[in-house]
């Protein structure tokens, strides 16, 4: 298992080593004069020449490479135009927004998309199975920015039930800095109160991005669903006498999900691609909605940050994914 | 004629294809179901924000221009822009993917491993950087999205070459003396047609919600384009009194993308028995 977790790792730093190569072309092929670019709009002659010397851009090209590699290296990917701050330190700030939102998505997304892939196989070709497939495909046929719109003019503007936008409440102190994630510190500190705020300012933002995950885990666990109850086991176990139920839920499912993990590292793709307009739209205050600002303001140091580090995020969620597939299924790590 | 009898029996893909072909019908025909260009780049200021009416069918936004014909005349800039992206990303993609399953040397190598890279880090999020970069506009991001998106169908080619490069019929011609790229492109693209198909498909309901995404942060269409990611973006302030502005773009987009992923199921399950949605 040790083996195979190394060589999932080695294998996972060509492609990092190609992101870093791939920003570097991109920054200097891509604008006209990246100086000026990285100096942003409003930069001074002085400012501009500055950025040029610490970039290294009037030096050849594989000393813009090198010092580019090592500025990576040492995490300094420069300042924000913006705030002034470190853009990496801007986005470790961010961060638990982001995962905290992810993983409530995913959680939900899994927790009603297994039951309902699972009874869309079971009554398969009946009515439900239909409307599932139907309410599948749309699900992800719908636009994330629309619907995160949608759901806030009824929620908040019409009916007033929810929170129309942020994390958290103005003014009100956010729960003790734990882990970072509201849900978890309000609950750790036991302010129920505070979890409440959190829980109703997650509410719709999760939901939204729950909406594309939750038709695909469907689909897939009712297709691994359907497979598995093929198989001789589940007429053995027939035969032997166990219930129904205990045989759907409990042998069929385990054998089912196994394959639908690989599928997370995917839909976690999809996951980051929509909170970036979600989390703007719901002022929430992620990496996503960073990534929207700087783009708004030509924050060019921080657009390359972001992609770089959700580069780096996206490769270690791939990796913990194939680690549990393997751990799941130890016939994995053996084709490798 | 066994495949479209076949094929006329997946309700939901004949459900699609319909809603496909009533998509480019509209996108062909947009000028003439629009009469009046004003009232979808100018518009007037006296109607704005009008509720859907019989003169309106689908209200006027902020400009008083007109969403019905708004609405329409986008359904031909986004398939354009879908189309325009996925060929490019096939012209690219294809002939990239053929090469590297095919061949084993370093080309190969660095083929695959630059796919590698553009899939380490997820397409939209790639698109915006590369988009924001080449300055903004619709050019710039149909670019960007062309760029990131040729793995995908690299990927699939790669796979299918491949598995048919030991195939006996590839051999026979390899014994023959038949050259690389007559292999390729005559005997190999052929065989690896059905998925790039299946994938393309998919590919433009994928692109055209992409776009709309690009659109509605402001990188992609520039006003006054009645571009429906756009539109929504331009009718979030006016909420939720004007409804219809924000709505009615989006209901757009939803039924196109169903239309392509419907299709683009049904065609996966008639071309490609070994990924067959399980029924």
């Amino acid at each position: 298992m040790t083996r195979f977790i190394l060589q999932r790792l080695l294998l996972t730093l060509p492609a990092l080593f190609g992101l870093l190569v791939l920003t570097f072309i991109m920054l200097r092929v891509l604008p006209n004069d990246p100086s000026a670019a990285l100096a942003g709009e409003n930069a001074t002659p002085a400012q501009i020449a500055s950025v040029r010397k610490a970039y290294g851009f009037d030096e050849p090209l594989w000393k813009q490479f090198v010092i580019y590699v090592e500025q990576v290296g040492r995490g300094d990917l420069g300042n924000s135009i913006i705030s002034n701050r470190p853009v990496v330190s801007d986005i470790a700030g961010r961060l638990p927004a982001t995962i905290e939102l992810t993983f409530v998505s995913l959680l939900f997304a899994a927790g009603v998309g297994v039951p309902l892939g699972t009874m869309a196989a079971v009554w398969y070709n009946s009515v439900f199975d239909h409307t599932m497939r139907v309410v599948t495909v749309a699900g992800l046929a719908i636009a994330s920015f629309w619907f995160a719109i949608i759901l806030q003019m009824i929620f908040s503007m019409e009916l007033d039930w929810l929170p129309l936008r942020g994390r958290f409440p103005v003014g009100l102190p956010p729960p003790l800095h734990i882990t970072g994630l509201y849900l978890i510190d309000s609950l750790l500190t036991l302010r129920f109160d505070l979890f409440g705020q959190a829980f109703s300012h997650i509410l719709m933002p999760a939901f939204t991005l729950s909406l594309g995950g939750l038709a695909s885990i469907a689909r897939f666990t009712r297709a691994g669903v359907l497979e598995t109850l093929q198989k001789e086991f589940v007429h053995y176990a027939e035969a032997a006498g166990y219930t129904r139920r205990r045989i759907i839920w409990v042998y069929v499912l385990r054998n089912s999900v196994v394959g639908a993990t690989t599928q997370i590292g995917l839909l976690f793709g999809g996951l980051i691609s929509s909170a970036v307009a979600v989390e703007s739209i719901f002022d929430w205050p992620g990496v996503g909605s960073y990534a929207v600002n700087a783009i708004l303001t030509s924050d060019y140091k921080a657009i390359l940050a972001v992609t770089l580090v959700v580069g780096l995020i996206y490769s270690i969620v791939n990796i913990l994914v194939d680690v549990m597939h393997a751990w799941l299924d130890p016939r994995v790590a053996e084709t490798l | 004629m066994l495949i479209l009898k076949k094929f006329l029996r997946d309700i939901p893909a004949v459900l699609g294809l319909l809603i496909i072909l009533t998509v480019c019908l509209i996108a062909i025909f947009s000028r003439l179901i629009v009469a009046d260009l004003d009232t979808v780049y100018d518009g007037d200021l006296i109607s704005r924000l009008k509720p859907p009416s019989a003169e309106f069918w689908f209200g006027t936004d902020s400009l008083g221009r007109d969403v019905f014909a708004r609405l329409i005349m986008g359904t031909r800039g986004a398939l354009g822009v879908a189309l325009t992206v996925v060929s490019l990303a096939i012209a690219i993609g294809v002939p990239a993917g053929l090469y590297a399953g095919y061949t084993n040397g370093w080309g190969s190598e660095i083929v695959m491993r630059a796919t590698d890279v553009f899939l380490a880090v997820p397409q939209l999020i790639l698109a915006l950087a590369i988009a924001q970069l080449m300055g903004r506009g619709l050019e710039s991001a149909m670019t960007a999205l062309a760029l990131t998106y040729w793995p995908f169908f690299c990927r699939t080619v790669y796979g299918e070459v491949r598995r048919l490069r030991g195939a006996l019929f590839i051999e026979a011609q390899q014994g023959l003396g038949a050259s690389t790229p007559r292999i390729l492109f005559v005997h190999m693209l052929p065989n690896v047609a059905s998925s790039v198909i299946v994938r393309a498909t998919i590919g433009m309901g994928f692109t055209i919600m992409t776009t709309a995404v690009l659109g509605f942060l402001g990188i992609g269409a520039t006003p006054p384009n009645p571009d429906w990611g756009l539109a929504i973006a331009e009718g979030r302030e006016y909420l939720p009194q004007s409804w219809w502005v924000v709505t009615f773009p989006g209901l757009g987009i939803l039924i196109t993308v169903l239309g392509f992923n419907l299709f683009g199921d049904g065609l996966r399950d008639l071309l490609d028995p070994r990924l067959r949605r399980s029924r």
